[in-house]
């Protein structure tokens, strides 16, 4: 039942106005793959810069002056705070505008929202990162929290496919972790046109045939296109997986971030406040999902 | 709750007494209509009206509102426009109040919404009872009698209007109105009683909720959402007029040739084919089947799993405004009555 306004607790302030962005500077734009551009920014303002603190798998509301606002899985991990890195492809109108901004350039920052993954559960068990495409941008930020604590976790594994080597986001810096002792490394791409790929061809399922996950002590986080969601959770459901282990990440128009437009709805839960990480088995009780 | 009573014929003594609390507004006869409006004479008033074109939700959330200019040296700066104007609005149903009260779950939360509480802390709400008519089934949605939203409360019994004294703000305007008010006495009661009864018995419509979103549960797949579909026109009259439907949208508007402008946010509705677009061109609801289906289930559904309760309060406004005479009782009665539409 509805609950009797308690005119005490709260006194409008417009000051905590959870629409007004927190202005920031673009400080880096990193060409990582055509259209798919790793965007750098740091708070203007020290104090709002100290203030942010995320949980990987949160998002932020992205205001480009003159143009609107989208929102934005955050790539960076916790763990390396101070700058902001959002992985966005050019893919609307915002982003467009974001791609015809200059390093020095200014932009709006709301956030950080949405639950995150449950990174307190995720400790002392294995993590398995499952990412096709554009996927890789929210699950980033997961795997560098998890390597940066490392001993919080046991065993880290990353699949991680694209189309092709040029396709792939983070490239270099996930090349340079298949030789990393303590994290598995599997990338693959579904062809190699340019003959020099150094790791796996083949569809990203096939990762699974790679190396052993071991049901009962993992969490997967997922997270890619449609067809990514429907062949990876077939391989995990086959392996035995709880449906409440896999954890899988959402997108949805939002306007607001905050759980007021209504924008993010999926079945009965806002994408911006329930999720965007939903587990398995919300997503197969709610329709409209995927 | 403080209860006293004010003699009819000091109506109009008082409401002079309430400009002192904000400009006046109350329902106003339009072209056969009512609509809730600022009061240019007392007499314009029409308290004994069944239900406004548009909800009281367009003075807490009004259909277009800045939230922020922009400027190159400021950056985003909240607007703050006409968001403190005091105002004390007359005469609103008991459904209305509920419906506000929902609202203001929607608008706290995690995330309070500034704009939506500052005008709701300026809008004084003067509630009044009424009569249902052959589309109120406020009743069934537990929405017929209000316990607070209000500052104050007025129901008709007969030579005086008893009145229940909901805030601080509203005993503030009971003692500004002097000698007007009178203790209540036993009669009083009694009459109260009596009119209370006769509302109840007054109802036409009757829906049973309690098992709705059980029931919704399992007719997600059947026909009727595709039936409604092709009836539908997706012209999001019933959001519009809908006392709880807040969804919006949010726009920046610029002035040609710079960066200066503003973020307005406006009415939106899940009807609309854009509501469930996402960059890129997928559409998540791309059936008007879809949203139609969609909208019941966030009313009756979904808003019970996040508040407890539908976020529907009985007021009758979608079943009169739908231009193609979609009726939500004969749906839910559908729903819950006809195997042969089920999973067909």
């Amino acid at each position: 039942m509805l609950q009797m306004r308690d005119e005490i607790a709260y006194e409008p302030a417009l000051t905590e106005n959870p629409y007004l962005p927190k202005m920031a500077r673009l400080v880096n734009i990193y060409k990582m793959v055509a259209d798919n551009h790793l965007f750098t920014f740091r708070f203007l303002d020290d104090a709002q810069a100290a203030a942010f603190q995320h949980r990987p798998g949160q998002f932020v509301m992205l205001s480009v002056p003159g143009c609107g606002e989208a929102p934005i899985s955050i790539s960076s991990s916790p763990s390396r705070p101070g700058v902001l890195e959002l992985c966005v492809r050019r893919v609307g109108r915002l982003t467009s505008a974001l791609y015809r901004l200059n390093t020095g350039d200014v932009v709006g920052v709301r956030g950080p929202y949405g639950n995150g993954f449950p990174v307190e559960r995720i400790e002392g068990k294995d993590l398995l990162l499952v990412a096709g495409g554009l996927g890789m941008a929210p699950l980033r930020s997961l795997l560098w929290y998890a390597l940066d604590n490392r001993a919080r976790f046991v065993r880290i594994t990353l699949m991680y496919g694209a189309k092709t080597p040029r396709d792939m986001l983070f490239r270099e810096e996930f090349e340079s972790l298949v030789d990393r002792a303590d994290v598995t490394c599997l990338l693959t791409v579904d062809r190699d046109p340019s003959g020099t790929w150094r790791n796996h061809v083949g569809l990203l399922p096939t990762m699974f045939d790679m190396t052993t996950v071991d049901p009962a002590t993992t969490y997967a986080a997922v997270c890619g296109p449609p067809i990514v969601y429907r062949f990876v959770l077939e391989r995990l459901l086959a392996l035995g997986f709880a449906k409440d282990r896999i954890l899988m990440s959402l997108e949805r128009r939002m306007k607001c971030g905050v759980g007021k437009c209504g924008h993010c709805s999926v079945g009965y839960k806002y994408t911006c406040i329930h999720g965007p990480i939903f587990t398995y088995w919300d997503a197969m009780n709610l329709p409209e999902m995927i | 709750m403080k209860i006293l009573k004010l003699p009819k014929q000091q109506l109009d003594l008082f409401a002079s007494v309430l400009q002192q609390f904000g400009e006046v507004h109350a329902p106003v006869e339009r072209k056969g209509k009512y609509v809730f409006e600022h009061l240019e004479r007392w007499s314009d008033a029409a308290l004994d009206y069944d239900r406004t074109v548009l909800p009281p939700k367009k003075y807490v959330l009004p259909p277009r509102e800045t939230l922020l200019e922009y400027r190159r040296d400021t950056g985003y700066v909240p607007a703050t426009e006409d968001l403190n104007k005091k105002i004390v609005l007359f005469g609103v149903h008991p459904c209305d109040i509920y419906g506000l009260n929902i609202l203001d779950e929607v608008f706290a939360g995690k995330y309070p919404d500034p704009y939506y509480q500052t005008r709701r802390q300026n809008v004084a709400i003067i509630g009044i009872d009424c009569v249902p008519d052959e589309h109120c089934f406020c009743r069934s949605m537990r929405a017929d009698f209000v316990e607070h939203g209000f500052d104050l409360f007025l129901c008709d019994i007969g030579e005086y209007y008893l009145t229940f004294v909901g805030t601080a703000r509203g005993d503030d305007m009971v003692l500004s109105a002097g000698a007007l008010f009178e203790d209540v006495t036993r009669e009083d009661i009694d009459a109260y009683k009596r009119h209370s009864e006769a509302k109840r018995e007054a109802f036409k419509l009757d829906v049973e909720i309690r098992d709705l979103p059980e029931i919704f549960e399992m007719e997600y797949r059947a026909e009727i959402w595709e039936e409604l579909g092709q009836r539908c026109l997706s012209c999001g009259s019933c959001s519009m007029v809908c006392p709880t439907c807040y969804c919006y949208d949010v726009v920046d508007e610029v002035e040609l040739g710079s960066t200066e402008g503003r973020r307005v946010r406006q009415w939106d509705s899940c009807l609309f084919s854009t509501h469930a677009l996402v960059a890129g061109g997928d559409n998540f609801r791309e059936s008007r089947a879809s949203r139609i289906k969609f909208r019941f289930y966030h009313k009756q559904r979904g808003f019970v799993a996040e508040f407890g309760r539908p976020s529907c309060i009985g007021c009758g406004r979608c079943i009169v405004t739908c231009p193609v005479k979609i009726d939500i009782i004969e749906v839910i009665n559908q729903l819950r009555g006809a195997e042969h539409v089920a999973n067909a």
